[in-house]
């Protein structure tokens, strides 16, 4: 690899790190664009105008290449190139497209900076712009971090127009009638006596044209789709069981497969006995995979129970045997040397506190949580020798297939990846294990199609968790406000652990260990806040709003203590608090929703929390009873603020969802380590919410934010904090530690 | 072994514990039926047996007594069942994984009560997981489902 490659890896989400990086690489190679991989193996007489659109003599196809895991990116990415292209979405196809550097995601990395999402000073933006420019580079396709909408809000809409502008000029040629008398509407061109001409039918004459560029995008008022209710274009399939999902591919003389791999994640396979799972029915062959076996049978069932029946023994974990053992590292990283980043110091919080007395000092803890999407792993892969083929649903498909192409010994670019509908991730679709695994089957079995599976034990037993962590909060009130907050978190970098398994090697400090913490629109007269990394655990990754989930939770809890001691109004003194406008009116407005104030019956109790996550401020209130048989969840009103809601059917749904989420895994859901093994093995035990504990959610979608953002992750992590908070106003009893069922029974 | 499926008769040559969910997954191609979690915690490979809605991955082949109904037997894309034209309407689906087996669920809980409390639809409901978080669609769903079907 050559030196901006080198660079940039090096520096690749590092923020004010990547800056010194950032000057070796120079603007041309920034600047240049990548060619649209569209025009490999185009069809004569089909026209593609850019690497979203293609259109033949047959049909309109639209490119999103933002995965789907549910969160109707599908759709939204159609919609937005037919926005301006002016077809209907029932009379285009649309693809998720091949893995091409040319889906360099642009918002994903600028939004990874160690600076504020207001901040729009010089070094704030150049240092976005730095970070744009590494993804670039790295052609880094990826679907996370809320990001699909921000990335594609612009670019899509004008592929549309470019699209459509061509297409003009295309009618024009062929009709001889000027560019400026031609409409269109309904994957058209209409001509000023009536005539229409198709986009189809315009094809061969597009496709000899150099695409249009002048062209300027329409005002939102003008819109036919977007920032209305949309009908989803999946539904009808999602309620017919006709979606197709990875697991579902079936691929021509395919084999079932299934692995256990040692469940103390990492360790090595020391001894196997495979001698009665070979002689079961269906079993074709028993093979050695990275840390554990495979076994490939006609039928996944026996496959799985072939993999049952053999005698495995395991090597050691390479982290803590127990769950103590995880903790108490944690614990031991409150120190200087093992600081990350002193992320806030304003004014002065230990004068503060004490001279005005320490009104609490408390520590909260966040455990291990999983991702159990409920379609189990799975990837089919056919290797043969000059390509390789993948059928699965993953987020990053660029980097899959640099991950496989290492396995089986092909160049990148021959490792095609046919991207299906995801059923659900939450961030479990980021990792590339279950890939991995099945290119090293079918790279011992070339020329057969493997599709691997696994079992829900073994997907419960390899899941990267998201990280454990532990906050220390003080501070200080005087005259019924709060004036001093002290807060330190201590964590495992996920940045670290989820790269590093990707060959990356991240330094600097991990936004992701402050996230929720440090980047909050609270001016606090004194406040400090200081992140402290905690050596490498268990492997942990990317959870559904990754380090705000647990900073979020840390924050708001010490902040509604403080509240509660200097005897304010949760939401009036946050609201005093807030220095951010935008911030203030999201709760305002949830109070609004809430009825916030007004008198509850005995036993009920309202609790409010606060965080912004991936740019978007969101408030949430829960309201509960507390009754004989445990906590009831009754409503939960949300307001969020993410500049423009596209779609505000799916805005509601995926708020209401990241809502449910939360809360589920509030409530009863963790991964704790016994004998170095994760002791969840199923939906048992670690159910997430059900529907008779499901409230009422009331969501509220405001337009205030100058910059467009995602939703997929903002409603979770003010909910762990708006329960807790909601509980002690119902209880007086203040729990410190998730999930909340340890401490109190729910109903 | 024999089994009819969604009106169709098959002959199948399996053990008597396969599960009935990988007959139908595996063997009969039938992929609209979901593998979840194999011990019937979550829900999503959910069939009817004879109208009543079982957990497929629970359920042994050489157990089955009765005409299977699965998601793709109930309604098509093209002449949804009125529980599916609900689910539409209510745009219920996030990723979807689930939602089979919720609808199964449903049409289950609808032929048996017909007019059912929001009681009624916790009781019916809360062993299929939906890890999306549609559990309020799915609710309003279920209510407007057994409008449509009294209409009929």
């Amino acid at each position: 690899m050559g030196k901006v490659g080198k660079i940039a890896r090096r520096t690749f989400l590092l923020g004010a790190a990547a800056v010194a990086g950032g000057v070796a690489f120079g603007v041309y190679k920034v600047r240049t664009p990548y060619e649209n991989p569209l025009k490999d193996g185009l069809a004569d007489g089909a026209a593609t105008f850019n690497p979203w659109v293609i259109i033949d003599s047959e049909k309109v196809t639209l490119i999103g290449p933002h995965g789907d895991k549910g969160q109707g990116v599908a759709h939204v990415q159609a919609a937005l190139i037919a926005e301006e292209l002016d077809i209907e979405l029932d009379q285009v196809e649309t693809s998720f497209g091949k893995p091409d550097k040319a889906y360099w995601n642009r918002a994903l990395s600028a939004d990874g900076v160690p600076f504020r999402s207001t901040d729009t000073s010089f070094a704030a933006e150049a240092t976005r712009s730095v970070m744009s420019g590494v993804a670039k580079l790295l052609g880094l396709q990826i679907t996370g971090g809320s990001s699909a909408v921000p990335d594609s809000f612009v670019k899509l809409r004008e592929a549309g127009a470019v699209a459509r502008e061509t297409l003009k000029l295309a009618a024009s040629n062929v009709s001889g009638v000027p560019v400026a008398q031609l409409t269109t509407a309904h994957g058209a061109v209409q001509l000023p006596d009536g005539t229409e001409l198709k986009y189809t039918e315009l094809a061969a004459e597009a496709a000899t044209l150099e695409p249009v560029m002048d062209i300027k995008l329409r005002d939102p008022s003008e819109w036919r789709m977007l920032g209305k209710p949309m009908q989803r274009l999946d539904m009808i399939a999602k309620s017919t069981g006709t979606q197709e999902y990875g697991i579902d591919v079936e691929v021509e003389g395919a084999v079932h497969a299934t692995v256990v791999c040692n469940p103390r994640k990492g360790g090595a396979l020391t001894n196997y006995d495979a001698s009665a799972a070979k002689e079961m029915r269906g079993v074709k062959a028993i093979v050695e995979v990275t840390g554990g076996v495979a076994v490939v049978a006609d039928n996944t069932w026996r496959a799985i129970q072939a993999a049952q029946a053999i005698d495995f023994e395991w090597g050691p974990a390479p982290y803590p045997a127990e769950q103590d053992g995880h903790w108490e590292a944690v614990a031991r990283s409150f120190n200087d040397d093992q600081l990350d980043k002193q992320w806030r110091d304003e004014g002065d919080a230990d004068a503060t506190i004490a001279q005005e007395g320490t009104a609490i000092e408390v520590e909260y803890r966040v455990p291990y949580v999983a991702h159990q999407p409920l379609e189990p792993m799975n990837a089919t892969v056919l290797v043969e020798d000059d390509k390789v083929t993948v059928w699965t649903g993953h987020q990053i498909p660029v980097m899959l297939q640099q991950q496989v192409a290492v396995i089986t010994g092909h160049d990148p670019e021959q490792v095609d990846l046919v991207n299906r509908y995801m059923g659900g991730s939450f961030g479990h679709r980021l990792e590339f294990e279950q890939v991995k695994l099945a290119a090293e089957v079918a790279n011992q079995m070339r020329g057969t199609p493997v599709k691997l599976t696994y079992s829900r034990e073994e997907d419960f037993a390899h899941d990267f968790t998201r990280h454990i962590g532990m906050a220390r909060a003080k501070g200080a009130v005087k005259n019924g406000k709060v004036v001093a907050a002290d807060l330190q978190i201590a964590m495992p970098s996920v940045v670290v652990s989820q790269m590093g398994r990707v060959g990356l090697n991240i330094p600097g400090p991990d936004t992701q260990i402050a996230a929720g913490a440090w980047d909050v629109p609270y001016t606090l007269d004194n406040y400090r806040m200081r992140a402290y990394r905690v050596p490498e655990l268990a492997p942990v990754s990317s959870w559904r709003s990754v380090g705000a989930s647990a900073g979020g939770f840390f924050f708001d809890c010490m902040l509604d203590e403080l509240i509660h001691e200097a005897g304010a109004d949760p939401l009036e003194e946050r609201i005093r608090l807030m220095g951010n406008p935008v911030a203030r009116k999201v709760l305002e407005a949830v109070g609004e929703m809430s009825g916030w104030g007004s008198p509850l019956a005995a036993g009920k109790g309202r609790g409010v929390a606060f965080v912004e996550s991936f740019g978007v401020p969101t408030a949430e209130v829960i309201e509960v009873t507390s009754t004989e048989e445990g906590i009831k969840i009754d409503k939960v009103w949300v307001a969020a603020d993410v500049g423009r809601v596209l779609d505000p059917v799916n805005f509601e749904n995926l708020v209401q969802g990241g809502v449910v989420f939360a809360l589920g895994h509030a409530i009863n859901s963790e991964i704790t380590y016994s004998d170095g093994m994760a002791e969840q093995a199923n939906y048992w035990d670690a159910e997430g919410m059900r529907m008779y504990q499901c409230p009422e959610i009331f969501v509220k979608g405001l337009e205030n934010a100058p910059k467009i953002r995602g939703i997929g992750e903002p409603p979770v992590p003010p909910a762990a904090p708006a329960l807790a908070n909601a509980i002690f106003a119902a209880t007086g009893q203040r729990i410190r530690e998730l999930p909340l069922y340890h401490h109190i029974d729910f109903v | 072994m024999q089994l009819i499926v969604d009106g169709q008769k098959h002959e199948v040559d399996v053990e008597d514990d396969m599960p009935l969910l990988w007959v139908l997954r595996d063997e009969l191609n039938i992929k609209g039926v979901k593998y979840g979690c194999g011990v019937a915690a979550c829900g999503a490979c959910t069939v009817h047996i004879d109208g009543v809605a079982v957990r497929s991955c629970q359920t042994p082949v050489a157990d089955v007594d009765g005409e299977v109904t699965t998601i793709e037997g109930l309604g098509q894309p093209g002449a949804l069942h009125a529980v599916q034209e609900a689910w539409v309407e209510h745009q219920v689906a996030q990723c979807g994984y689930c939602q089979s087996g919720q609808i199964m669920q449903a049409a289950s809980l609808l032929s048996d009560i017909p007019n059912p409390s929001d009681a009624d639809i916790d009781d019916a409901m809360s062993g299929n997981l939906c890890r999306c978080g549609t559990y309020p669609r799915i609710r309003a769903a279920v209510k407007t489902a057994a409008a449509k079907l009294q209409e009929v």
